[in-house]
């Protein structure tokens, strides 16, 4: 995973409220075997639209979407982070993320940023009444900016010490190994196998 | 020292699987029990793993089955859409590849992941289960801490047997009274996530609790657990009891013998102390629910059938009132017009909400000596093939078909529509499953949640019903 202590680019404003992953990518996306080509099906329903935000230009250049609150909600598909990053998206801003689409996000590196209601429906007003605005999402001080604009922004601080340092999780887990191996020679014996004793390790 | 209190089931939970407590900020180290996995969400995970060339390390403790993809008709043949093959094809070779038990299409225990679980007796209480989907909720119904996670940390589960997490928060959902006839454990659910929202459960592991969840069967209680998701909670939980132990006992991975002993000693201990604080708090009258249906576009947006469709004007602040008027417009409804007048053209009796043997026998119930009406489709789609051949032994396929429903092979098919099962755009369901998000079954298509016994009615009359409509 790359580091990011910080990114700029241009806000995409999304007046939506539980916007759930079958939105994101509707499932019959879901089945390339590779994290990557998934930008076609992102919002898929939505996109035949024309008036739909990311028809419209600059938007379609975005790379922090500002949603309404309940983004993510549903599927636990993380696929639905790689179709934001396949586009293009490094942020979302949000009053409410679903918990597993947030810890799915922090996993791949995309910056889920959660702001306050009025301070999300403070930037939609920016982003339409000036389309390109850039917005940054500052990691270090917890801070969104746009223009004049600036809140804080809630982020699990072990998640932003991760993403700012770029750390793979399994390698972090790993260093407790000897703790895993002592924990597993103390469980109950009455625990379910999947596999006959002779197939297991 | 802090004051000792008494904990919850879910804290006692978590407690006997702290591999190690996180310092400050840093998460504990949780160890899970039991891996399923199934074929969307785990091909990015095995090939990570390839990469950094590590091993499945706990592979006695993994099992994967075929389900999102896989059709319900034709199954001996090959999968027609050759995407869908491929993705089944990768799972059969990774799980060759490091060693992890498969049950592929046609095998006899085949099935929707959270179906087969328990069903062979590898979902027990007090176990921690994990699968790359997010209604691995229902395994919670046993009192073990299951909850869905993404694919990277499908990968982690692979690679270490732990996941790094923050314990979750507390809530009970008292369910109290006797729920009258006709009523079922789908209406509970659809009423405590139209209480407390799409989101109301963020963070929050549910204790389902009370008299009306103590009377319920270990299925029925599979139902309530399965779709906490949709209150926004990680997990949905209910202690286990006597009737838990029953339904466990005898089944190909259940302990045995001493074992079994030992198992149900240990078990009896997993109950909310009655001293221990849960952080929230909600109850919900089992005495005073009817059957529930969905309106809109989110699990949240549900009424009792003798309703009528909402008047977004008068819902709550801004924000609902939008949403409301977006999940209209997109159902094709009018304010105001009674539910039980809305017409159907498909029903959908099946998926890990509602696709148990007892689901099927309860809709068999309800459609002996019945038809479906002419202008309605009716797919009955086993959960498991395990489901379809018990029900074939009780003859049920046969009072489905004489009915004129379509008796399929077991997967997760139109709750989804990863498979050929999908609605047309325009078409409206009643279904059995668990999400009414915009496009869910189909691109455009229109889905209203409803019980195995409001589908069964509802394939009768036309519009949505309950069994004493007919």
């Amino acid at each position: 995973m790359e580091p990011i202590t910080e990114h700029t680019g241009i806000g995409v404003p999304l007046r939506r409220s539980n916007v759930d992953t079958d939105q994101i990518i509707p499932a019959v996306y879901l089945k390339r075997v590779s994290r990557t080509g998934f930008e076609d099906g992102l919002f898929a329903a939505w996109r035949g639209d024309e008036q739909f935000v990311l028809n419209i230009e600059p938007f379609d250049r975005g790379s922090v979407l500002v949603a309404g609150p309940d983004f993510g909600t549903g599927s636990s598909r993380e696929h639905a982070v790689w179709a934001l990053m396949n586009y293009g998206f490094r942020v979302v801003i949000s009053s409410r993320f679903a918990d597993i689409f947030r810890g799915n996000a922090g996993k791949q590196g995309l910056v889920a940023a959660e702001c306050g209601q009025d301070d999300v429906e403070l930037l939609w007003k920016i982003l339409e009444n000036d389309p390109g605005t850039e917005v940054t999402v500052d990691l270090t001080s917890k801070t969104v900016r746009a223009k004049d604009f600036s809140a804080p922004f809630e982020i699990d601080e072990y998640t932003r010490w991760r993403l700012t340092e770029g750390l793979d999780d399994i390698a972090l887990t790993l260093r407790h190994s000897g703790d895993i191996a002592e924990f597993e020679r103390n469980r109950p014996g009455h625990k379910p196998v999947t596999l006959p004793a002779a197939q297991s390790q | 020292m802090a004051e000792k209190r008494g904990r919850t089931l879910a804290e006692k939970v978590w407690d006997q699987h702290t591999v190690r407590r996180g310092e400050g900020a840093e998460p504990d180290v949780l160890f899970i029990d039991l891996h399923l996995v199934h074929e969307v969400t785990s091909p990015q995970a095995f090939d990570g793993l390839r990469l950094a060339g590590r091993q499945v390390r706990r592979p006695d403790l993994t099992i994967a089955t075929e389900d999102h993809n896989v059709p319900t008709v034709d199954i001996e043949l090959p999968i027609a859409d050759p995407v869908s093959k491929t993705q089944v094809d990768t799972l059969r070779k990774n799980c060759e590849e490091f060693g992890v038990r498969l049950h592929p299409m046609g095998d006899a225990e085949q099935g929707i992941v959270h179906v087969i679980g328990p069903q062979l007796g590898l979902t027990q209480p007090g176990t921690t289960v994990v699968c790359g989907d997010s209604h691995t909720s229902t395994h919670g119904a046993f009192g073990a801490m299951a909850f869905g996670i993404g694919t990277s940390e499908v990968e982690h589960v692979l690679a270490t047997q732990t996941l790094p997490l923050r314990p979750f928060k507390t809530m009970a959902i008292n369910v109290e009274g006797t729920l009258r006839p006709g009523v079922t454990s789908k209406d509970i659910i659809l009423a405590v996530i139209a209480e407390i929202g799409t989101g109301g459960g963020q963070g929050y592991v549910l204790e389902y609790r009370g008299s009306a969840i103590e009377s319920l069967s270990m299925e029925a209680r599979m139902t309530i657990c399965n779709m906490s998701i949709e209150a926004g909670a990680r997990a949905g939980m209910i202690a286990p009891d006597e009737t838990t132990f029953a339904y466990l006992e005898g089944r190909p991975h259940a302990p045995q013998g001493e074992q079994w002993d030992d198992a149900v000693a240990a078990w009896r201990e997993l109950r909310t102390d009655d001293d221990a604080e849960f952080d929230a708090e909600v109850t919900i009258d089992a005495d005073a629910l009817t059957p529930f249906v969905t309106w809109g576009t989110n699990p949240g947006q549900g009424l009792p059938l003798g309703e009528n469709v909402p008047d977004p004007e008068q819902l709550g602040d801004d924000s609902a009132k939008f949403a409301a008027e977006k999940a209209l417009s997109y159902m094709d409804l009018e304010p105001g017009t009674p539910l039980r007048e809305i017409a159907v053209d498909t029903v959908f009796l099946g998926s890990c909400t509602n696709g148990r043997i007892e689901d099927l026998r309860a809709a068999a119930d309800v459609l002996r000596g019945k038809k479906v009406a002419d202008s309605v489709r009716m797919l009955v789609v086993p959960g498991s093939m395990r489901v379809r051949t018990t029900a074939e032994s009780e003859g049920l396929d046969k009072v489905f078909l004489d009915a004129g429903a379509e008796w399929r092979q077991a997967g997760c098919s139109m709750c989804l529509g990863m498979n050929p099962d999908q609605l047309e755009p325009g078409e409206r369901s009643a279904s059995t499953s668990n999400r009414n998000f915009e496009g869910r079954q189909g691109k455009g298509g229109r889905t209203h949640l409803v019980s195995p016994l409001v589908a069964a009615a509802t394939a009768v009359r036309g519009t949505l019903s309950s069994p004493e409509d007919l």
